[in-house]
C-alpha cells in the first residue's frame, strides 16, 4: 500500500504530475491515492516533505543467496552461428564476474557446438557448459527451458544473461518462472552495486521515456534479458584457457510436445536490423515500394541494412521483420537514417536509442528532428541518391 | 474449441510527442486502451472461433477500469468478458501476473487455446505470456505470424525468428502470443457494441481465485523497482539548410567516421 501522511503532505502536487499511471490526485490539500496504484515508488522519491511510503510489502526470501555463485551468459547458436549478442554479454558478464570476484560461464546448445566452444573461452569464459545432441538442433521453448533450469539447479550460478532476441526472450520467462526467481527483460544497463554485491537491472519502461532500475533481492538467479547491440563485445584473446564442460540432459528435459517441421530464412535482406550498426530506414514519404530501392542502395553503400516505420510496412511496402517501433523492433545502431519518417513517438520509442541519427524529411516541424542529431530538410528523392553518389565519391 | 484471451488496458500514446527540452512523454488527457497485440490475439481467437465453434473468453488483470478493454473484446467478438481485480495485485511483476492469470484461468475452467499479444506497449518484457504457460503446465510459443492449420488434437503455426520463421506444430491445449502480422482486426459492427453495452463483466478477486497472498501484488513479486528516472535527453541538434547538395556534403563531412 503507497500510505500518505497527511500531517506532512503540503498539497504541492508534485506526486500527481509525477505519476505515470494518473493514480495520485490532490484533494483539499492532501494527496489522494487510487486504484491506479502500481507501487512503482516513483513519487516516494519525488515526495520533498517526505510525506509518502510504501508499506505492507512483506518480502518474502525464497532462496538461501550464498549458495549461489558465478555470473552465467547463454550462448545463442543457431543455423551453425553464435549470435552476436552472445559476445556482447561475454563482455558485461566478465566486468560483473570480476566485480564479483566469481567466474564466468558460457552456456551453449545445439547441434555441433564442441567446436564453438573456443570462441566463447577466447571472449572471457571461464568455463563453458555445452549440451550437444539433434534434440537441441532446432529451437523449442521446452526442450531450451528443461535443459537450462536443470544446469541452474544443479550448478546454482547467481546471475544469468541472455540476449533479448527472438529465442531469449521466447523461453528464459519460462526459465525464471519454474525457478520462482525474477527476470528483467530488455536490459540497457547492468551494475553491482558494491554494498551487497546485488545486480542492479535497468531497462527503459513506457516506450523508453522512462528507465527502471530493477533488483531481485531475495530468489537466485537473478536473471536479466539484454538488448542486443547495448553492450561492448569483449576482445577476443585466442590464448585464453578455460574448462569445457559436457552437460548430458535428463531424457525427461530432451522429450518435447513441440514439433518444429521447418526453419525458414528470408531471402530478401537477410539481416537481422537489431544486429546491424547502420540502419537506413524509410516510412511513408517514400510513397511506394520503389521508394525503397532508394533507400536499399544507400544503405548497400554504407553497409548497412533497411528498416521501416509502421506506415511503409502497413502499405505493403516491406516486411514486418524491418519495422522499427511501438509494434515493430527496437533498435540501437550507431547510425540511423530516417528517410521520409515524421517520427511519432510509436517509432522513436523504437530508434532513439541510436548514437547518431539522420533525419531526411521535407517538413522541418516533424517530430523526428527534435531527436534526430543531423537533420536534411527537403526532397528526399533529391537528398538520398546525392548523398549515395556523394558518400561513394568521398570513398573514391 | 474454448479460447481464453489475454488483454491488457494500457496507456495510448498515439499523438503523444517527447518534449525535446525535458525529454519526458506528454501524457495529460492521455487515454487508456486495449494493447495493440491484444487485439491480434483477440481477432485471431474470433477468426478460430467461428471456423471451429466454441466460445472466446477475454481475460484481463487490472483495476476497475479495465472492464472498459473487456467490453471492447466483447464489441470485437468475445463472448464474455473477466476481470481480475484486488488492491493486493498491485506491484505485480512479471511473475505475480503469471501466477494470478494462471489462478484466474484455472477457476474458469478448461480452455483448448490461449492467446496473448507478444507484449504490452507499456512494459514491453514480453514475460507474461510464457510465464502463464508455464503457469498451466502448457507448451506454447511465441511471436506467431499465421495460424496455418487446426484439427485432431494440434495447431500449426509459424513463428517469427530474427532470421525468418519456423513452422511448428503443438498439441493442444496451447498457449500462443501472436504478432502483429497475423491478421488485420476487424471494425466492431453495430450489433457487437450493442452486445458489448449490455454484457456483464464478471469481476474476480484474489478471494474468488484462491491466490495465495504471497505469490501475487508486490510481496509476490522477486523483482522490485529501486528506482525510476528519466533516461539523458540526446545532445546537440542540427538543423541543415541550403540546396540539397549543400546539405549533404555538411552531412558527409560529419558522418566520415561512417565511411
Amino acid at each position: 500500500m503507497l500510505i500518505v501522511d497527511c500531517e506532512k503532505c503540503i498539497g504541492c502536487g508534485v506526486c500527481e504530475e509525477d505519476c505515470a499511471f494518473g493514480a495520485i490526485t490532490v484533494e483539499e490539500g492532501c494527496a489522494v491515492v487510487n486504484e491506479n496504484c502500481t507501487l512503482c515508488g516513483s513519487c516516494v522519491d519525488t515526495c520533498e516533505p517526505e510525506a509518502l511510503r510504501i508499506e505492507g510489502a512483506d518480502r518474502i526470501v525464497r532462496a538461501d543467496l550464498d549458495e549461489w555463485s558465478g555470473v552465467w551468459v547463454f550462448a545463442e547458436f543457431r543455423h551453425g552461428n553464435i549470435a552476436p549478442v552472445a559476445y556482447e554479454l561475454l563482455g558485461i558478464g566478465r566486468q560483473l564476474a570480476d566485480q564479483r570476484d566469481v567466474p564466468l560461464s558460457a552456456v551453449i546448445f545445439g547441434a555441433g557446438v564442441e567446436e564453438q566452444v573456443g570462441s566463447l573461452i577466447a571472449s572471457g569464459a571461464d568455463k563453458v557448459y555445452f549440451a550437444d545432441g539433434p534434440e537441441l538442433e532446432q529451437f523449442r521453448e521446452d526442450v531450451y527451458g528443461h535443459v537450462l533450469e536443470e544446469l541452474i539447479r544443479e550448478f546454482k550460478p547467481e546471475v544469468v544473461l541472455a540476449g533479448a532476441t527472438a529465442i531469449g526472450r521466447s523461453f528464459i520467462p519460462q526459465v525464471a518462472n519454474v525457478l520462482n526467481t525474477g527476470l528483467t527483460a530488455d536490459c540497457t544497463q547492468l551494475s553491482i552495486r558494491r554494498e551487497d554485491g546485488m545486480l542492479l537491472q535497468t531497462r527503459p519502461a513506457f516506450g523508453g521515456n522512462i528507465m527502471a532500475t530493477i533488483e531481485c533481492p531475495h530468489s537466485r538467479p537473478q536473471m536479466a534479458t539484454v538488448r542486443p547491440k547495448v553492450m561492448k563485445p569483449a576482445q577476443p584473446d585466442p590464448d585464453r584457457q578455460g574448462e569445457m564442460i559436457r552437460y548430458v540432459p535428463s531424457e525427461q528435459s530432451l522429450t518435447s510436445k513441440v514439433e518444429v517441421l521447418e526453419s525458414v530464412r528470408s531471402e530478401l535482406d537477410n539481416v537481422n536490423i537489431q544486429e546491424v550498426e547502420i540502419l537506413i530506414s524509410g516510412g511513408r514519404g517514400l510513397d511506394s515500394e520503389k521508394g525503397f530501392e532508394l533507400i536499399r542502395e544507400l544503405a548497400d553503400e554504407l553497409g548497412g541494412a533497411v528498416a521501416a516505420s509502421r506506415a511503409a510496412v502497413d502499405a505493403g511496402w516491406i516486411s514486418y521483420p524491418h519495422q522499427v517501433g511501438q509494434t515493430g523492433k527496437t533498435v540501437c545502431p550507431k547510425l540511423y537514417i530516417a528517410c521520409g519518417i515524421s517520427g511519432a513517438i510509436q517509432h522513436a520509442v523504437g530508434m532513439q536509442s541510436a548514437k547518431t541519427i539522420v533525419a531526411i524529411n521535407k517538413d522541418e516541424n516533424a517530430p523526428i528532428c527534435d531527436i534526430a542529431t543531423y537533420s536534411l530538410i527537403g526532397d528526399l528523392f533529391d537528398i538520398v541518391p546525392l548523398l549515395t553518389s556523394k558518400i561513394r565519391e568521398s570513398r573514391g | 474449441m474454448n479460447i481464453l484471451v489475454c488483454i491488457k488496458q494500457v496507456p495510448d500514446t498515439k499523438d503523444v510527442r517527447l518534449d525535446p527540452e525535458t525529454n519526458t512523454m506528454a501524457r495529460e488527457g492521455v487515454a487508456s486502451i486495449m494493447n495493440p497485440f491484444d487485439r491480434h490475439a483477440l481477432e485471431e481467437a474470433v477468426r478460430i472461433k467461428e471456423e471451429h465453434d466454441g466460445t472466446v473468453t477475454a481475460l484481463s488483470m487490472g483495476p476497475p477500469q479495465a472492464e472498459e478493454v473487456l467490453r471492447e473484446a466483447v464489441s470485437f467478438g468475445a463472448d464474455e468478458g473477466v476481470l481480475v481485480s484486488d488492491r493486493a495485485f498491485a506491484g505485480a511483476d512479471t511473475w505475480a501476473t503469471s501466477y494470478t492469470l494462471g489462478m484466474a484461468a484455472r477457476s474458469l475452467g478448461e480452455f483448448d487455446l490461449i492467446l496473448c499479444g507478444k507484449q504490452a506497449i507499456d512494459g514491453d518484457t514480453a514475460q507474461v505470456g510464457p510465464g502463464l504457460a508455464c503457469r498451466l503446465n502448457m507448451p506454447y510459443v511465441t511471436c506467431v505470424q499465421k495460424v496455418s492449420e487446426m484439427g485432431g488434437g494440434f495447431i500449426l503455426v509459424e513463428r517469427m525468428m530474427d532470421d525468418g520463421y519456423d513452422v511448428v506444430r503443438l498439441p493442444l491445449p496451447a498457449l500462443l502470443t501472436v504478432v502483429k502480422d497475423i491478421n488485420e482486426p476487424r471494425v466492431s459492427s453495430l450489433k457487437g457494441k450493442m452486445k458489448a453495452k449490455k454484457a456483464v463483466i464478471k469481476v474476480l478477486t484474489a478471494a474468488d481465485i484462491e491466490a495465495e497472498k504471497q505469490y501475487i501484488g508486490l510481496a509476490g513479486s522477486p523483482t522490485q523497482v529501486v528506482k525510476i528516472f528519466t533516461p539523458k535527453p540526446r545532445g546537440d541538434r542540427t538543423v541543415f539548410s541550403g540546396t540539397p547538395e549543400e546539405q549533404v556534403n555538411q552531412l558527409v563531412e560529419r558522418l566520415n567516421a561512417y565511411f
